[in-house]
């Protein structure tokens, strides 16, 4: 008596997940709202390693993001009184930026900005000016500047032209994309 | 055959994102093939280098680690 052994027809083992190299993807549109040092600097910090990534990466700041684009310098903002009420409520610039929570009249981001100093983790204007020498894109919003009163001379150098929300999308078509 | 390090970084003492930033930096003022290393303390630059060689294609050839300290070398890619 002959046996036959019979072996089932050979087949590829179905690939894993670690098979499967995720496509990379090159770009990076941040939807910068919050205006909140605790927002703000994951924004930043999030931003400039992307474009040491090389990914080319984009800032759409708009509502309460737009003021830590605000010279520090400049303290009184728009033309009307509610305009200029505003901007005393709620100071621009990236180095007068409030905690969402335990902010303690400045004592919270006083404490936050010396244990930052301490761990040497870079502050929100150092990460804003390295954003700016490293190609970051820093798009304002055209709509917030105009209900906010805030002029194109009210905000930073180096940032881009101020666009709308169709831009910004456009942008993000295809790309890493984060609302903060 | 000796190993020639094109560059070397001292992130010691620094907190994310900056050792990226600083060594993407330096990374591309060198060479197609050219080494750069680079020593930093913070635990979390450990899987940060290891995922900026694998998304950006520059080899990550050493990741070690001595009395607290971190050393990679990195090799940039070939065009």
């Amino acid at each position: 008596m002959s046996v036959t052994m019979e072996r089932p027809p050979f087949t590829e083992a179905a690939p894993t997940i670690a098979d499967k190299k995720p496509e990379l993807v090159d770009r990076m549109v941040i939807f910068a709202w919050s205006g909140e040092l605790d927002k703000v600097w994951p924004t930043l910090i999030l931003a400039t390693t992307a474009a040491a990534m090389g990914k080319e990466t984009t800032i759409f700041f708009t509502f309460w993001g737009l003021f830590p684009l605000v010279k520090n310098e400049v303290r009184i903002t728009g033309d009307n009184w509610m305009q200029k009420m505003l901007s005393l409520m709620n100071r621009g610039g990236d180095k007068h930026l409030k905690l969402s929570k335990m902010n303690f009249v400045g004592a919270g981001p006083a404490m936050m900005n010396h244990l930052a100093k301490q761990h040497r983790v870079a502050s929100p204007h150092e990460l804003m000016e390295i954003a700016i020498e490293m190609g970051v894109h820093l798009v304002p919003c055209q709509m917030t500047m105009d209900m906010m009163g805030l002029k194109r001379s009210d905000l930073i150098d180096g940032i881009d032209e101020p666009a709308g929300a169709t831009k910004a999308l456009a942008d993000a078509q295809g790309a890493i994309t984060l609302f903060i | 055959m000796s190993i020639t390090i094109a560059k070397s970084l001292d992130l010691k003492g620094l907190s994310c994102p900056l050792p990226i930033i600083k060594t993407a930096k330096a990374m591309k003022e060198l060479a197609p093939g050219e080494l750069l290393e680079a020593f930093a303390t913070d635990p979390g630059a450990v899987p940060d280098f290891k995922a900026w060689a694998q998304t950006t294609g520059n080899p990550l050839v050493e990741s070690s680690e001595s009395g607290g300290v971190f050393h990679f070398v990195l090799k940039k890619k070939e065009i």
